[in-house]
């Protein structure tokens, strides 16, 4: 099992200039990032959509690469965003996916088949050319180089230790800096969309 | 059955996306629109991203709209009653300036329906999420198509179509 903290602080030493969409690592995200304008966190405006809005950004900036860290409910729920990703095939759009084997953020409760499902089997079958798996940090490290230099779209899923909520939503501390509104804006300006 | 005599052509819908500097088009097939998928197909000004649940259609159009593209949603309208939510957090949640393209199965100008028709639900359902719509059934309607969009970038949110002509050969 993979500490999600530790992954974010690797992936931060290879991030370059690429756009991060944080999704459920953005708590963690949020105080490793160095350039946040870079980074999309949104939240979770409906569950499963991560994937989807990724790809779009992918192909709207197709010179910029997309960093996505999704979950393993969010690929569950949106199945066929994958299929939908490898029909695209864009080649700067890297999607990672941190399987938990549970919905933390409600308690912990394991997701449908938690402890036997191989999500990069899924993508592979789906169409994606680069699929990886990795349930060790220092393996995961080793080869993160390498695989933000391969041809997108490319699949990584790892095994992350849960980090469960029980408290309520309105009672957990608020990690976010800016509104979901002023992320975007941020991060059109940034990358030339809008004008500052 | 009252129908109508004029008809909606699929190649009135693709120019008034052309007129509108439409980049791509999110879309689920539905049983109405297979000639205008064939003609945007065809169109190199204009790309089709087919997704596999309405549910998709908005965070992808999201995405896109972020990253400077003008994407509209062309779906029909079950597919947008089960992508609610997506459509709640996705477009109202971001300020998403899209069009969805709803095609009105059902849709019979008099009413008439059985109770559980999706058409009874359309413009309700649209009503509720505060989702502004515009009723196109023939080509001398296809105006009110530009009017969605720039009501969509005037007000930073998604604005709907409703395509109501089921009768009259859309599909060829």
């Amino acid at each position: 099992m993979i500490n999600t903290a530790d992954m974010l602080r690797i992936f931060q030493e290879y991030r370059g200039d690429s756009i991060v969409v944080p999704g459920r690592g953005s708590r963690h995200w949020s105080t490793i990032s160095t350039i946040p304008n870079r980074d999309i966190p949104l939240g979770d405006p409906a569950m499963g959509g991560h994937a989807s809005f990724a790809l779009g950004l992918a192909l709207a900036q197709p010179g910029r690469k997309i960093v996505l860290f999704d979950s393993e409910g969010d690929v569950l729920m949106s199945l066929g965003a994958l299929v939908t990703i490898a029909d695209k095939q864009p080649s700067n759009f890297y999607h990672f996916v941190m399987d938990n084997e549970c919905y933390a953020t409600t308690g912990g409760q394991p997701v449908p088949n938690a402890k036997n499902i191989d999500y990069a089997l899924i993508a592979k079958g789906a169409g994606y050319p680069f699929t990886h798996a990795f349930d060790d940090l220092e393996d995961l490290a080793g080869n993160l180089e390498a695989i933000l230099q391969e041809r997108g779209p490319v699949f990584v899923s790892m095994k992350v230790h849960p980090e469960i909520e029980n408290e309520p939503i309105h009672r957990r501390e608020k990690w976010q800096t800016r509104t979901v509104l002023e992320v975007i804006q941020d991060v059109k300006q940034e990358m030339g969309v809008i004008s500052s | 059955m009252t129908q109508q005599n004029a008809q909606l052509s699929p190649e009135t819908i693709l120019a008034e996306f052309n007129k509108n500097d439409v980049t791509h088009v999110v879309t689920l097939p539905d049983s109405e629109t297979n000639w205008l998928y064939l003609l945007m197909d065809a169109d190199p000004t204009i790309a089709i991203i087919p997704v596999s649940r309405e549910g998709q259609a908005m965070p992808t159009a999201a995405g896109l709209t972020v990253g400077g593209k003008k994407p509209v949603i062309l779906i029909q309208n079950t597919g947008m009653m089960e992508s609610g939510d997506s459509i709640r957090g996705w477009g109202l949640g971001l300020n998403t300036p899209v069009v969805l393209v709803i095609g009105y199965r059902g849709w019979t100008r008099h009413g008439g329906n059985r109770p559980s028709d999706v058409a009874n639900f359309t413009e309700p359902f649209l009503f509720t999420l505060g989702i502004k719509y515009f009723l196109v059934e023939n080509d001398e309607d296809s105006t009110r198509i530009s009017m969605a969009f720039e009501e969509a970038a005037s007000t930073n949110r998604p604005v709907a179509v409703l395509i109501a002509d089921e009768y009259h050969g859309f599909n060829r």
